[in-house]
Parts: C-alpha cells; structure tokens; sequence
C-alpha cells in the first residue's frame, strides 16, 4: 500500500514565535489524500504548534496554507473542521464533567439533537470497533476509552484529514494495534492522517512518508519504511546520541534499601486509584523500573513512597531495616531517601522562585548548611545551585533564574541533580524523562544508572517502554492500583508488558475483568 | 482593538516596584476626574486630600493613630494571602480583639495594676485569634471555604458588640447612650507626644520590623511562600498546609486583635458600637498596596491613613462626603490589581480589524 | 390578610433579593468565573435604583437602572479578571469595597427622601383567591421576573447549546479554547448576566423591600447569596429552595420580635449569618459532593496561547 494520491493540504513558509523563541521557522509541509503522514521531531521540535495551526488553535505570524490547491485562512478550529480537518489532542480536549455524547456535540459545528447525535454515536462507535456508551461521564472512563471519544468525535465530521498528536503514548501495545488498524481502514476510505510520535518503531511501520522538524524547521523528509530506526533518530536530533552505557551488575546486586510489604491506599477522591497490597523489594546496585499506563496508580504510588499520603502500616515502607510507612517526607529525606516527582512544575519546583530557592525545597529538613536555628541560608542554598547547574550541564540565560524560565529538560536536569547531589541510598524517580529533549533524556538516565552502580537502590516508574528497557536491571507492571511481580529485564518483552498493562497480572479476586 | 497578554518568563523586578506607584498615579488622575464631576476644582480637591494633611505637625500624629491599626492588620493579611489563606474577616477580628480586651476596664474596672493595660493586650490578641480560628477550624476540619465564613463572622461580632455597649456593659451613668464606661487612666495605652499617637505605632513599627525578617530570612517565611503558591510543592517539601491555615489566620486574628484593643485603649478611651471606619477592610488594600511585603505595608498604610485624614479635611473645607474616601481606596485597589498584571505579563494591543495572521501573505 | 399570610407574604420579599443575586452569580460560576462582588453590584444598583426612580418618577426607570448599574460594575471586573487576569478573589473583594464607596457617595443625597414602592401586578380574577391569591398573584414584577429566571437559567444550563458551551468553559477552559470557543467571551457574557441579575436584586431592595435609600442596605446580602450557589451545589432548583429557606430565617427574627420573644433583637439579627456558616458546614462536609459539582475551573486564571 502506498499513500501516493494528490495533493490535499500545503502549508508554505509557516512562522510562529513565541516572544523570543521561533517554534515554526519557514515551516513547508505537504500531506496527500489517503496518506499516513509522520510527523516527527524531539520535545520542542515545533511539531505540536504546526499542528494546532492547521487545526486553526494557533495563529502563525506568517505563511500560508493551502487545502486542495486553494488558498484558505483557517483562523479558528470551527473552521478546519468545516474543512474536513479533524483532530484528536495529546492531552485530550475533553470535559470531565459531561458524558460522551456532550463532549462530542462541543465539537461539532451542525447543532445536533442530543438523543439524535447519541444514536449515531453508537453506530460509528460499534463500526469502528470503538465501543463507547454515550451516556457515559467522561471522568469515569478510562485513558483509552477517552482517546475513543476523540476519535470518535473526528470520524462523525467525516474529515479528509485527521491530525493525531502522540496517540499511543497512552495505549497499551495491543490497543495501540488496534488503532493502527482502524487507521488502516480510514486511509482505504480516502482519508489522510497526519501522525506525531517520537516512537521510531511504529513510524516506520505505519507510515507512508515522514517530515522531520528540529528547532522549528524542516530538516528533511523520507520515506520511513526505508529507513532504521536508528537513522530516524539521528536526523530528528541531528546528531549521534550517546547510548546509554548499562554495565551487567548482577554480581554487585547487593542487600535489600527499599522494601514495600502489602502497601497499600485508600481511594482520595472521585479521580484517584487505590493501591491494593503492593509488594516490591530493591536491592542496593539495582535499577528497579514499574511500567504502567497513565493513571494506574503511579502516582498514588510515589506519594506513598514519598510520604506525600501515608500508608495504613508502618511495616509497610522500608527503608535500610527502618519502618517508614507513616512517617513524613523530611523523615524519610534524612533516613537518604530522595524524590523525584513527575510534575516538575508546581510539585517538583515552585515555578516563580528562583533556582536556589527551588533548592531549599527539598534540602531544608537534612541540610544544617542551608537552615539553622529556623533561619534559611541563602548564600548556601545559590552555591548549591551552582554546583547542580555545572555538574548537570543545566543551561539558563542567566544565572539562579526563577524555575519556570528554564526549559523543560534543563529543569528536569535541575531537579534530579538536586537530589543526585545529596548521594540518595535510595532514589525514586516517577517520569525521569517526560517531556524532555533527548540530549537531556541521556544525560538523566546515565546518572541514575551510575547512582544504582554506586551501591544506592533506584527505584524509577517510566511510562516509556524504550526507556524501561534502556535502564532496567528488573521490571515490574502497575495496573489499576496492583503491582505485578517485578521480573529481570532480560526475561521481558513487550508483549508480556503489553498483557500486564491490561490487567494480566491482577489477583482475580480483586477484579474479575483480570482474565 | 484586543488587548492581549504576553507571559513574561520571569517576574519583571521592576515592575514589582514600578505597579504601586502606577496605580497612585492612575488614582490620582481618576480623583481629579472624580473631583472635577462633583464640581470641585481637582486641584484643590487633590492638595486638600494628599498634602493639606501633611503640613501639620498635629496631623501628622493623627496619621500614625490612623495607620497604626491598618499595617498591624495588613501585616497579618499579608501573611494569610501569601499562603492562601483568604481570611477577609479582620474587622471582625479587630471588633472582637477590642471587646475581649475591654473585659478588664469594663467588667474588672476596679483592678488597676501596671498588669491591667498587658493583660488587656492579651487578651485582645487571644480575642482577635479566637474569631480567627472559627474559620481556621472549618476550612482545616471540614473544607469549608474561609472566606464566606470570615466575613459573616464580622457581622456576627458587630451585631455582639452593638448588643453588649447597648445592653450589659452600657455606662451605668451614662444617661442611656450606647457606650461603655470611661475607662481609667490605668487601663489607656500611654501616648507618646502632645497629640494622640500611642504606644500602638510602637507595637506596629516592631510587628513590620519583625514580619519582614521573619518573611525573607526564616523558613517560615520560605514555607509561606511556598505553600501559597504551588500547595503541592509546598506538601513536597514536607509542610503542612493544615498548620500553615491555623497559623495564618492566628497571627492575622491575633494582630487584628491587638489594633482592636489598641485603638479603644490608645485612642477611643470607651466603648462605643461603631469602633473602626471599615480598618479591617482597608487594610485588605493595605495589604495588596504593599505587595504583601511588611515594609511595603508600612508605607501602603501611611497612604491610607492619609486618605482618611484627607477624606476629613475635604469634608471640612470642600463640603465633599466623606464617602469620597472608601472611593477612593476602592479604585486605588483596582488600579493596584490591574497593574500587577504587568509584573507576570506584557500587554499588547492588536487592531480588532486585522485579519487573521494565517492570511496575511495571502 | 391571616397572619400566615403574612408571613409568607414577608418571606418572598426577603427570599427574592437573594435570589435574583444567586442565580445570576450561579450561571457565572458555571462559565468558571468567582466574583465575590456581589455585594458590591447589588448595593450600587440599589442605590441607582433608587435613584433612578426618583429623578423619573417611574419605579420601571428605576428597575432599569439598577440593571444597567450591576452590568457596568460587572463588566469592570470582567475586564480585569478576563482581560487582565487578575486574581478572581481579590478584584471582588475591591468591587464590593468600590461598590459600598460609590453608594455612599451617589447616595448620601437620597437619605431620608421618600421611596417609591414597585406597583403589585395584579392578575384580575387570580389574585382575589384567597390565600394563594395574593402570594402567587400579588407581586410585584421582579419576584415574578426572578422565579421565571429560575426556569430560564434551568432551561439555558441543562437544555440550550449555550449552555452546554457555559458547562464546558467552566469545566476545562483549555479544552473549550482547543475546540474553538472563546473562553473570555462566554464569560464575560456570564459575568454581566450575572452583573444585572445582581443589579436587580439590588434594585429590588430600594423600590420594594424597603422603598427608601439606606447606606449600606444590602447588609451582606449579596454574600448570603454567594454562599447559596455552594449550598446550592450550583443548581438552579435548589438555588430557589435556599434563597427562600434564608428568607424565612431572615423573618423569623421579625416575628420573633414581635411576638415578645425575650432574645435580644441583635441575636435575632445575626441569625442569617450564624445559619449561612452553619450551611456551609453542612455543605463542604460532604466533600465528594461538592469536589463532584464545582466547576473544575472556577477562579483559575486562564490565559489563550495564539
């Protein structure tokens, strides 16, 4: 199968800037009718504001767009779906509160009859292989079901064009197949998708061509079945990146740092998951890595772990033979445990404080330099600041800036380096690389594996299954709250991850869906 | 034309400094308008209001009476909105300060010591925080939100002390006004020069001297900081918000309580059912004027005080109401807020009529 | 006219200035927006209430103004908080504070002058029945106008496009942006509904509940009535109920008054703020609920990307 049709959309010389940064540069693009169409660059690359201009959420300082040859001006989504244009989000535009068939009305132009539109959705719906009941609350539903409406959502326009932004970051392997099939059918019915990833392997199974964005502009095309993964890489970051350098260590595996023995957590609120009786050891020199989708319980897990929520137990967390199951962040901090949380913005960090202030965040409970006698030290505090910018590499305009003017790589390399700094004997790191450029991603997972090699425990949950298998010395999968057995990496695939995702490894008399 | 913002990638220093004076300007300029359509020339409504009550020296003294009880109750507001803790019930707070503290010169007038005027501080700081944690319990206990239920609790106080001056602590010999007893000489806050300035702008000078240490230099003032601005780095970096909510709102009570019982003790000398012209509620502008920063509420609250002052002598010699004031502070807190925006944001103005960029080459 | 009657009679007229407030202040915080200035709206339309009447002479001159008065105070606080992002919870506070100093001010020539009172509609045949008569038939047009909007703000949330539009806003203002709404349009058109609803429940106050000028006379109403939308758990319906639940407290101390009841006339006073805490108690103890109901954005900053 071949995507080769005629033209169907031509964006020509797109700029957009962002104050002082250019996300578009003289941006040319061209998609054809029936075509999967892969678009593919690293975080910040520009891919997801040349999408929203063609969907008409961004407006660009400057170019042009053509749809099937003539010039049109696509200055608000309404208009691109008029189109033919549809969109499904990364991050879901979806409403929490209002069930399915009123999140799909919002985004349809026609005003519809509700009970009217609910019938054809379940039509489309079944047709597609999407099942999705239309009455359903969106809060209810699961990552996957509410990817199903966004698509669903797209197919009731019948759209010639359908953008899908990072699509399977949140689908297990086997729902990720699922939708490359259903992608398969609507480009035999003539409709061109124009796809984002950053995961190599499933472009170059999928798609028919590639346009490739580095620093806002296009810095080639091709035609990636022809290409290796490996080659895609090297022309989305422009260079070689160093490959992460993981000594076999089986032999230095040493006694246990962190034990979790039937942790376990109650349900805190209508959208959180309950931990059910989890069970993880790791030993000192070891990389533990949990895999899961978003939502399954990680991060009601690290706040467990951190202290953040405390477990029914005290047996419950351990930590170098110490009980800590009840007891608070800053105890555990000085018994050497140190935390890394996924957002990093407003969990992590305070946005708008400075560096060094972001540092005594977390160092002020077990640092005497940074606070005596309840008064902080502030020139400690910007020493350490600058100790953590050069050992890292962490670039800013200038220096001890305030947190949210740091990119969001650079501000992850600061927030594991603080806790890097301090030799942690125990690590826990939820979504080391999350959003982040892959020079940087590097840089991360070099130094959590050189910390494990040092003798400490690091125990890190990735949604990321490349980087599970880049760094993990034994796997474990979380899944609606249950935690499987962890198991060495050489004995997993992604197959096996792919079934625990979808609740393989739950007790089935916890939830009878396990089978 | 739209007006659009653009997010700045750090807080604009100088902007921080520059958004005050802005916004005096702007009120400034709108006083003059204002003045002008009440048929008053702006000028002289301007010089009666601003500069008369500087010239002097008596009013200078009535000036610091005036400020005194707004920095002691901005400080601690300043405090409760830098953690987010809304508590916009200080003039309750300050009214209840003020009736715990009277119990000694109303109830016990009999006891005169050199304790009496001490335990009457007290007791007004303990009175201030007691209708301070009603909110602080049920925000902590049952979520409820603060700022509903900090405000109905100054009703709920004024409509107390309105009962107590007319009912059980009426003056016995005071031919049936509403007011308590005179209060003895042992039980008045001393003054500190000819005119009525007491030992209260004593305690507001220490209060902003050692709230400004304690914000910028101690952990406390880091946790503050923190937990008002991202509750869950705050959580993180092991605080907790629970207390942090119990000590807000105990210190803003307990300071509104001392600017209660301060200035029935320093300066009013009785009881009476209306103690405060709003201090409680002027000093949330206070607050805001002095960007949440002691020192800059030492000077909001001189601001203030002198548009009460002035608000008096434009009444005396323009014939203008003295609600012209409360105007006054109520654009000033406006315009205040307005210009803040300017130290996250820049402002662009783009002609509506433009087309849309994606068209521009076209 | 029975004493019950009465006192039913008195109820709908301290229930519908509360009313009128918290059903407009309802479909504001269902686009995401808090304004906390109601009280400030209320009192300046009050006052323009009153004024208007007296320098026309027609109570309906008077109604209109009030209206007109609680949009311009609303739209200065849309253009604050929407254009300019500033915090929801202090602008209206500086509304209210703002609000309570120009009536003072507009109003200081208005006290003591006499009021006119908004004229009863009688419908002809109906309000004779006796005792529903005059309570169902015998009002004036604002208690009708704000049990009509009650329907009419049922109908617009749950029923209408737009008010689907309005529950999407309020729920997730990225999403609607995603889609194409303009987030700060719809609720600047909530905050001035809001505005005028407010500005009524104002003027209804100064031409019919106590047809004079008082400074300062909304006496907290415009908070009770904030407090009612979460009691309400933002529904219209139940809106009703509290508004006219608060009536009641509110007349009880009258009745109490007047029937010798040996509590001092300021207990009876703070009643209606002593019961507004309690039910807001009562309410946020049941966290899951009001976690379930509250707009997911309301008094979150939002500022579109273009």
């Amino acid at each position: 199968m071949s995507g080769g049709g005629e033209l169907l959309l031509e964006a020509r010389d797109i700029v957009k800037q962002f104050g002082e940064v250019k996300a578009n540069d003289h941006v040319n693009f061209q998609i054809n009718k029936g075509e999967i169409h892969a678009l593919l660059g690293e975080n910040g690359a520009g891919k997801s504001t040349l999408v929203k201009i063609l969907y008409g959420a961004l407006a660009p300082n400057a170019g042009q767009i053509l749809w099937q040859g003539k010039p049109v001006t696509i200055n608000n989504p309404g208009k691109a779906r008029d189109l033919g244009i549809g969109m499904v989000f990364q991050h879901f535009s979806l409403f929490d509160a209002l069930n399915v068939v009123e999140n799909i009305a919002l985004a349809l132009s026609a005003k519809e009859d509700l009970g009217a539109l609910a019938e054809k959705v379940r039509i489309v719906s079944a047709e597609y292989g999407l099942p999705l009941d239309p009455y359903a609350i969106v809060a209810d539903l699961s990552v996957g079901e509410r990817q199903r409406i966004e698509i669903v959502r797209c197919l009731l326009q019948e759209p010639t064009l359908l953008i899908m932004d990072e699509p399977t970051s949140v689908l297990t392997p086997q729902e990720a197949d699922q939708l490359f099939e259903t992608l398969k059918r609507l480009t035999q019915e003539g409709c061109a998708i124009l796809y984002i990833s950053h995961r190599l392997e499933e472009v170059k199974n999928l798609c028919h061509n590639a346009t490739i964005l580095r620093h806002g502009k296009v810095v080639g095309s091709c035609d990636p079945q022809l290409e290796t993964p490996a080659t895609l890489a090297r022309m989305m970051v422009g260079a070689e990146i160093d490959i992460v350098k993981s000594s076999d260590n089986q032999a230095n595996v040493g006694q246990t740092r962190l034990a979790l023995n039937d942790l376990s957590l109650s349900q805190d609120g209508p959208f959180s998951v309950a931990l059910k009786n989890v069970n993880l050891d790791v030993q000192a020199g070891e990389l533990v890595a949990i895999a899961g989708i978003a939502g399954n319980g990680q991060s009601e897990l690290f706040d467990a772990l951190s202290g953040e929520r405390r477990a029914a137990k005290q047996s419950a967390i351990v930590v170098d033979q110490q009980e800590f199951g009840q007891k608070g962040i800053s105890e555990r901090r000085k018994a050497g445990v140190a935390f890394v949380p996924e957002e990093r913005l407003g969990h992590g960090a305070v946005p708008g404080m400075l560096l060094s202030e972001n540092v005594i965040l977390t160092r002020h409970a077990d640092d005497a330099d940074i606070v005596s006698g309840g008064m902080v030290r502030t020139g400690h505090a910007e020493q350490m600041e600058k100790d953590i910018k050069t050992r890292f590499d962490v670039r800013m305009s200038h220096d001890n800036p305030e947190a949210r003017a740091l990119s969001g790589g650079n501000l992850q390399k600061f927030v594991v380096g603080r806790e890097l700094l301090r030799n942690p004997g125990v690590l826990i790191v939820n979504q080391p690389t999350w959003g982040v450029d892959a020079g940087a991603a590097a840089v991360i997972r070099q130094a959590l594996i050189d910390l494990a090699r040092s003798g400490s425990a690091v125990l890190v949950l990735s949604q990321d299954l490349d980087e599970i298998f880049e760094i993990a010395d034994r796997i474990a999968v979380i899944s609606r709250g249950q935690l499987s057995e962890a198991e060495p990496a050489v004995d997993m695939t992604r197959e096996k991850i792919g079934l625990l995702m979808g609740g393989l490894g739950e007790k089935p008399e916890a939830d009878s869906h396990a089978a | 034309m739209r007006l659009e913002l653009e997010k700045r990638s750090e807080h604009s220093k100088a902007m921080a400094i520059l958004s005050p004076l802005l916004a005096i300007a702007l009120t400034v300029i709108f006083g003059a308008f204002l003045f002008a359509s009440l048929g008053i020339n702006p000028l002289k409504g301007l010089y009666a209001y601003f500069i008369e009550p500087l010239t002097a020296g008596w009013s200078l003294e009535e000036l610091a009476v005036k400020a005194t009880p707004l920095v002691l109750i901005g400080c601690g507001l300043s405090v409760c909105y830098l953690s987010n803790n809304w508590n916009i019930g200080a003039e309750g707070q300050f009214t209840m300060g003020a009736v715990f503290g009277c119990v000694f010169p109303i109830v016990f007038y009999e006891w005169e010591s050199p304790l009496t005027l001490p335990a009457m501080l007290i007791f007004g700081i303990l009175g201030g925080m007691a209708w301070a944690a009603i909110p602080a319990f049920l925000k902590t206990r049952f979520g409820t939100n603060e700022i509903l239920t900090s405000l109905m609790l100054v009703y709920v106080a004024q409509l107390f002390l309105d009962w107590l001056v007319r009912g059980p602590w009426r003056d016995p010999d005071g031919f049936n006004f509403p007011e308590s007893r005179l209060f003895s000489d042992a039980t008045i806050l001393p003054n500190l020069a000819e005119g009525r300035m007491h030992w209260g702008t004593i305690f507001a000078i220490v209060v902003v001297l050692v709230m400004a240490v304690m914000l910028a230099k101690s952990l406390k003032g880091f946790e503050i900081r923190v937990l008002g601005q991202a509750p869950r780095a705050g959580r993180f970096a092991g605080f907790s918000q629970k207390r942090m909510v119990w000590f807000a709102f105990l210190l803003s009570g307990g300071l509104a309580g001392l600017a209660g019982i301060s200035e029935v003790s320093g300066t009013v000398g009785q009881l009476t059912p209306v103690i405060s012209p709003g201090y409680g509620f002027t000093a949330i502008i206070v607050a805001f004027l002095g960007r949440l920063n002691p020192i800059g509420v030492l000077l909001a609250g001189l601001l203030l005080a002198l548009s009460y002052l002035g608000g008096e002598a434009a009444q005396v010699q323009l014939g203008t109401s003295d609600k012209t004031t409360r105007v006054f502070q109520g654009m000033l807190l406006f315009f205040v807020l307005a210009c803040d925006t300017l130290i996250l944001y820049r402002i662009r103005f783009r002609r509506a009529s433009a087309p849309a960029a994606g068209g521009r080459s076209a | 006219m029975s004493e019950a009657e009465a006192i039913l009679l008195t109820i709908i007229t301290a229930a519908t200035p509360l009313l009128l407030a918290a059903i407009g202040e309802l479909v504001v915080e269902r686009s995401g927006v808090l304004n906390l200035g109601v009280e400030g709206m209320m009192i300046v339309g009050a006052v323009a209430g009153f004024a208007g009447a007296h320098a026309t002479g027609s109570t309906t001159a008077g109604v209109l103004a009030a209206l007109v008065a609680g949009v311009v105070m609303a739209a200065l606080f849309g253009f604050l908080t929407l254009q300019l992002v500033t915090n929801q919870v202090a602008t209206g506070l500086a509304l209210t504070l703002l609000g309570l100093g120009l009536s003072g001010m507009i109003g200081e020539a208005f006290i003591g002058e006499p009021g006119q009172d908004l004229p009863q509609l009688a419908i002809p045949g109906l309000s004779d029945l006796p005792l529903i008569g005059p309570l169902l038939f015998g009002q004036d047009a604002l208690v009708y106008l704000s049990v009509a909007l009650v329907f009419f703000v049922s109908w617009l949330l749950f029923k209408s496009r737009y008010g689907l539009i309005i529950r999407a806003v309020g729920n997730n203002h990225t999403s609607a942006h995603a889609l194409g709404y303009s987030v700060i349009r719809v609720r600047f058109l909530c905050v001035l509904f809001g505005g005028a609803c407010a500005g009524l429940a104002g003027g209804y106050l100064s031409l019919a509940y106590t047809p004079q000028w008082i400074e300062g006379m909304t006496a907290g109403r415009g908070w009770i009535a904030l407090a009612l939308v979460v009691f309400a758990s933002w529904r219209p319906q139940r809106i009703a109920l509290g508004a006219y639940l608060f009536g009641a407290v509110t007349i009880l101390q009258f009745h109490a008054q007047a029937y010798g009841i040996a509590i001092p006339s300021q207990f009876l006073s703070a009643l209606p703020y002593i019961a507004t805490v309690v039910v807001l108690v009562i309410i946020s103890r049941n966290r899951d609920l009001t976690r379930a109901n509250t707009p997911a954005c309301l008094a979150q900053p939002f500022v579109p990307d273009r």
